[in-house]
């Protein structure tokens, strides 16, 4: 063991160096950086889009004082309302009668409302008529009651904790971390599938066999890629922390894990080399199998596939602590680093974490051993019964 | 198995019994049994396809026979002893991007080599073969026959006690093949047990004390190159004035006359009752040579004059190619 260990420390060295060292590594570090500058790019725009051209805009052909009373309104409702729920309400002159201004060339509102308070009037075509009206019936009626009804005042009463509120909190960040691990793993675990494309065009691949175990290969290339991913974890995370730091303040009060933010943040790296090792041994073995770099490509599409299924999988029973799916979702191994994290975000036992990490080791242990027994039989042709290989010895 | 009996392990580095390995219906290695005594070179001659890859992957570990068994430097399980094993396979493979002198300190790694001495020893070795203005270069900047020497340093960097190496001549030039066989001498003068295949009989010739001939999976001779050369008589070829006299009965049945000369393997009572009765018949000697057989005759005989000619036409093959 402890020389498959030396032996897979030396393969992933040369990897990690061989990554690391490249000049497209910094590419690969800023890649994920790409696409969120950009959103955020278009964010800022499809805002500026939304709020500015998209809203309907239904013009008052009211009499002055109704007229702004409903922008009043319209004004105190927007504070409370998701933004951009309401139409935007512009005057326009009481004459000529609305249907002749909406026939105009210039004409730039949806309908027009005209009409009094009590007794609103919109002209339009049937189908903005439809999806106007409540909205104009609610501006109506609450520019009614302000005359006669006052905003009733909530008469706050603080208290230090409450569970539900806990709960909720622990909930949203079992799901976050969730979404981070299985984003990080779809992102990096990908990359494992043409891990050793390189060395069997290359033809470094007898060497190696004949040097070390083929386990050590695999596990080994696994470490490389995982120490790598770190590398990029550490500056994608820095980088977001930052980012938080910048645009939240360093006294935004965030919800608490069950287990606390230390161990929970030490038990989340832990469940993503998890995450990652396991996907990473069932990569690297179907990947190991293909001859070409496009047989690696043309694997990957069924991959991230079968990974959704398994994250959707884990996120259905995160609600769900202790339920049969929640347990089932604990006992797969693919989506037990996902399940797993969502329960030390909301129940602070710890034991059940170390059972766990322990039965993932054990499954990734099992699919490299099977990816070897793989890689033996059909790349190197090597000879033997399954079970015997299964279960050889790896300088056997 | 045809040749001597493995004694002990010990006095043996490589030894294989009963192996067989098919790829589907093609039987690629035939039931061999070898045995590589340690500190010999030792040939394995034969032409393409006949098995000797398979036949070293197998001993190696690489592969696992189907049947049979094998030990290396008396270990039934080779990888175990890769720390005191060098291999350089058929099909060289290094990593384009990697420098010279880390490429070799990588393969004395992953043998156990602590990487700092790898490199020290690297350089040297690279410094001493006049590359040393090389060892900075990543491979792909290297000729193919300096890549070809940076593999073998790596194949030898460890310090191992058996070195194996598949056809290693070739894609070589000749100054590279001198180079390489002054090598492996300097090796085995240290020790080393050299296992090698190739398909050039010059090569085995010229190193081997023994040589291990396969053909169709199987060995058909394991011994010293004398032993193989001795399994054919001295061939005799006799020039005479005459043509025709009485002394024409003491040339033996299979004589055949040919270039205005006679031909025929040295009787086995010697040559003195065919000269007597050449000088008491007159003949008129003009010329009588007794020449050992070399190593190809010996592997014509062995192997079949089939493989015997896929060898010449693969070594034609490969001198064009060069």
């Amino acid at each position: 063991m402890k020389e498959m260990l030396r032996a897979a420390f030396v393969i992933a060295r040369r990897d990690f160096a061989a990554v690391v060292l490249s000049r497209t590594f910094i590419f690969f570090l800023l890649g994920p950086l790409f696409p969120i500058l950009i959103g955020m790019a278009f964010g800022g725009l499809g805002s500026r889009i939304s709020s500015t051209d998209l809203r309907p805009v239904v013009g008052l052909a009211m009499p002055p004082a109704d007229a702004a009373r409903m922008e009043q309104a319209e004004a105190r409702l927007g504070e409370r309302m998701a933004a951009q729920t309401l139409p935007v309400l512009r005057r326009v002159p009481l004459s000529p009668a609305p249907d002749v201004q909406l026939a105009n060339a210039n004409a730039d509102v949806m309908v027009i409302v005209s009409g009094s308070l009590m007794r609103p009037i919109m002209t339009g075509q049937p189908d903005d008529i439809r999806r106007l009206e409540g909205d104009i019936s609610l501006i109506a009626s609450a520019a009614l009651a302000e005359r006669s009804l006052h905003l009733v005042h909530v008469e706050p009463q603080p208290v230090s904790t409450s569970i539900g509120a806990q709960t909720q909190g622990r909930l949203i960040i079992g799901r976050i971390a969730q979404i981070v691990i299985f984003f990080l793993t779809l992102l990096l675990a990908g990359m494992i599938l043409s891990n050793l494309v390189e060395e069997k065009t290359n033809k470094i691949i007898e060497i190696l066999a004949a040097a070390v175990p083929v386990d050590a290969i695999f596990l080994g290339k696994l470490m490389a890629m995982l120490a790598m991913s770190f590398v990029g974890i550490l500056f994608w995370g820095s980088t977001a922390f930052a980012a938080f730091l910048a645009i939240k303040g360093p006294d935004t009060s965030i919800p608490e894990p069950a287990i606390g933010w230390p161990l929970f943040l030490m038990l989340g790296l832990i469940y993503f080399a998890m995450a990652y090792t396991l996907l990473g041994s069932l990569f690297i073995g179907i990947g190991a199998q293909a001859a070409t770099v496009r047989e690696v490509q043309t694997l990957n599409m069924p991959i991230t596939m079968g990974q959704m299924l398994i994250f959707f999988f884990a996120t259905y029973a995160v609600d769900k602590m202790g339920s049969p799916p929640e347990i089932a979702a604990i006992i797969l191994p693919f989506s037990s680093p996902f399940a797993m994290i969502a329960r030390a975000a909301q129940v602070d036992t710890l034991w059940p974490h170390l059972l766990a990490i322990i039965w993932q080791m054990i499954w990734v242990g099992l699919i490299i051993r099977v990816g070897v027994l793989l890689f033996r039989r059909h790349v190197l042709k090597s000879g033997g019964g399954w079970w015997k290989q299964l279960f050889r010895n790896a300088t056997g | 198995m045809i040749g001597d009996t493995p004694a002990s392990s010990a006095t043996y580095a490589v030894q294989g019994h009963g192996l067989v390995k098919t790829f589907g219906d093609f039987r690629a290695v035939d039931g061999i049994d070898i045995a590589v005594p340690a500190g010999s070179i030792h040939g394995i001659l034969g032409p393409n396809g006949a098995g000797k890859t398979t036949l070293l992957r197998t001993l190696l570990g690489i592969i696992d026979p189907d049947e049979g068994h094998r030990s290396l430097l008396g270990d039934p399980a080779p990888l175990r002893q890769a720390r005191n094993v060098g291999y350089l396979p058929e099909e060289r493979g290094l990593y384009p991007s990697m420098k010279a002198f880390e490429a070799v300190a990588f393969m004395g790694a992953l043998r156990g080599l602590p990487l700092k001495t790898g490199r020290q020893r690297a350089r040297a070795m690279l410094e001493d073969y006049g590359m040393g203005a090389s060892a900075e270069k990543p491979i792909r900047q290297l000729s193919k026959g300096m890549a070809q020497t940076v593999q073998l340093f790596g194949t030898i960097v460890h310090e191992p006690r058996l070195i194996v190496l598949d056809e290693p001549f070739s894609g070589l030039d000749a100054f590279n093949q001198g180079k390489l066989e002054a090598l492996i001498r300097d090796q085995a003068r240290r020790g080393v047990t050299v296992l090698f295949s190739t398909h050039v009989i010059a090569h085995a010739e010229r190193l081997c004390e023994r040589v291990a001939i396969v053909a169709g999976g199987r060995i058909r001779f394991d011994g010293t190159v004398a032993q193989a050369r001795d399994r054919l008589r001295p061939q005799v070829r006799l020039r005479t004035r005459l043509s025709d006299g009485h002394w024409r009965r003491a040339l033996p049945a299979e004589t055949l006359a040919e270039d205005g000369a006679w031909h025929f393997a040295l009787p086995e009572e010697g040559i003195e009752p065919l000269l007597r009765a050449l000088l008491d018949g007159n003949a008129g000697i003009e010329s009588l040579s007794i020449e050992r057989p070399g190593l190809h005759d010996a592997f014509v005989a062995i192997a079949g004059e089939a493989a015997a000619r896929q060898m010449r036409q693969d070594q034609t093959r490969v001198e064009e190619e060069a």
